[in-house]
């Protein structure tokens, strides 16, 4: 079994959590062009090494995000999401959506 | 013992002919560069060879001859799948499949077993008669049948319903086949070899130039090669060979699990898939019986074997298969998959001029060898791509244009 340490939850088993992908820095839905909006949805740096990824713990439904080696599947340390993203990002509605 | 087989293993001159010709120093150029020796990588270039008189090719390999997923995968070759697009070029594939023992002169112990992937829900029910529409559609053998008939031609499956997934129906494709990867592999590199493409193992890229947009040569640890055109075949590498070029690709490298048991005696002739219980399974022409279940759960570069991935499949298998109970596991391993978001596979140009790639193949690439082969050989020979490749093309995640297979894919996910 290997073992997952969730930062609300503590050490639990990896099959209780769902794999999020690597973080990654989202361009401004509004303002980017379809091609940026294609790349931030489907493509991957699909890094060798140590990368940054949200994990959900399923049962309590958490997000966090871990630090692991993906050559050795280590996990080096997990932390609330909070540490990363410490501002609220708030979306502008486009005008012809907010008529809707 | 026969006189002529004692004078065979006696002789000093060993009469059997050499399977690959020796190696040979690598060239200073070459009308086309293919960067892996797997399966697919070994097609293209003998159908380059024998299609298109083209032999001044280099397939270069980091390890070994079809060493990486050629050698990992459980061999099974089908066309059963769910898209148009898909439906026509893996039905080529196994049309080519059909064929290639003769083509090589070579026992490919290829061997059609009938294919089922079974339901267990209305939903998956209905996926199947989806499935079974677009194949008849367009030709291809598979329909929808019910446990009765289930039980009639694969007898050793349990369909009681006092399990906690009864077998509502199935997908039945009788065309699905067994065929031995490795040979394959064999056929393809020997078979281009001696038309003249050389194959240079324990050779790795290391970088291209690349000049104005357009790729000219490749870096590799025994020195660099001018090339005129370049394909990458590296499934499982497929992002890090593509940084080389300077791009990324919508692939995650995710590790897919399977194991054989020890050799029994050939009481199991059908292939048995079932999508929702992550599992898969069919007998080799030696005995094994040849299991795989789901894919794994995150991404990772490592081939380790889980025990997680072994109860997960264990448990399901035993429900299908209550005889397997006293059946030990004899090798368990794991090949690293290049998963898009569509279940579909990557092949033609890309944003290097010259440089084309084969990737995405998550867990469907050996069914498609001799298609990708055949296919990506008129790309790199004519500079063209061909109708059949169009919908795989890189640029449909720029458009939105997915080919949407995951409906069809055997492997859980």
């Amino acid at each position: 079994m290997k073992i997952l340490n969730c930062p609300l939850n503590g050490p639990r088993n990896i099959q209780e959590f769902v794999w999020g992908g690597e973080v990654t820095e989202m361009p401004d839905p509004n303002r980017c062009t379809v091609a940026e909006w294609g790349d931030y949805v489907f493509l991957e740096n699909n890094t060798r090494g140590v990368i940054r990824e949200w994990w959900c713990h399923a049962a309590t439904n958490y997000w966090f995000i871990a630090e692991r080696d993906t050559s050795t599947d280590e996990i080096l340390k997990t932390y609330p999401a909070g540490e990363v993203f410490t501002v609220r990002t708030d979306f502008e509605v486009p005008e012809e959506d907010s008529k809707g | 013992m026969p006189l002529a087989l004692l004078k065979y293993g006696l002789s000093k001159t060993y009469p059997a002919r050499r399977h690959f010709p020796s190696e040979s120093d690598l060239k200073s150029s070459y009308d086309i560069v293919i960067i892996g020796g797997g399966g697919h990588g070994l097609a293209c270039a003998y159908y380059l060879a024998k299609d298109h008189g083209i032999t001044n090719v280099a397939v270069l390999e980091k390890g070994w001859l079809a060493g990486g997923n050629t050698a990992r995968n459980t061999a099974i070759i089908r066309s059963n799948y769910l898209t148009p697009e898909g439906v026509a070029f893996y039905d080529e594939s196994v049309r080519l499949y059909q064929e290639l023992a003769n083509d090589f002169d070579m026992n490919l112990m290829y061997s059609e077993r009938g294919h089922f992937t079974l339901a267990h829900t209305d939903a998956a029910l209905r996926t199947a008669r989806w499935r079974a529409e677009v194949n008849k559609h367009l030709g291809v053998s598979s329909r929808v049948v019910f446990p009765d008939e289930i039980k009639e031609i694969c007898p050793e499956i349990c369909l009681d319903d006092d399990v906690r997934f009864p077998v509502l129906g199935a997908l039945y494709h009788p065309p699905g086949a067994i065929a031995r990867h490795d040979a394959v592999a064999w056929g393809y590199a020997r078979g281009a070899m001696e038309r003249g493409v050389e194959i240079h193992q324990n050779t790795e890229v290391t970088g291209l130039e690349i000049e104005g947009g357009r790729v000219t040569g490749v870096k590799t640890t025994r020195g660099t090669v001018k090339a005129g055109r370049v394909m990458q075949a590296t499934a499982g590498m497929s992002g890090t060979v593509s940084k080389m070029a300077g791009f990324k690709l919508p692939i995650r490298s995710i590790p897919l699990q399977a194991c054989v048991s020890e050799p029994y005696k050939p009481v199991f002739d059908s292939i048995v898939v079932s999508g929702s219980l992550h599992i898969y399974i069919s007998q080799s022409s030696r005995g094994e019986f040849v299991m795989g279940g789901s894919s794994d759960p995150y991404g990772l570069y490592s081939t380790r074997s889980t025990l997680d991935f072994k109860e997960g499949l264990m448990s399901h298998m035993l429900e299908l298969f209550p005889f397997l109970s006293k059946v030990k596991v004899l090798r368990q391993w794991a090949g690293i998959t290049d998963m898009t978001p569509d279940f579909s596979p990557i092949m033609g140009e890309t944003p290097v001029e010259n440089y084309y790639i084969d990737a995405g193949w998550g867990t469907w690439g050996f069914k498609a060898t001799p298609v990708c082969g055949k296919r990506m050989s008129q790309t790199l020979a004519t500079g063209k791509v061909p109708d059949i490749l169009k919908p795989f093309a890189l640029d449909r995640f720029e458009r939105f244009h997915q080919v949407g297979e995951k409906g069809a894919a055997s492997v859980g996910h």
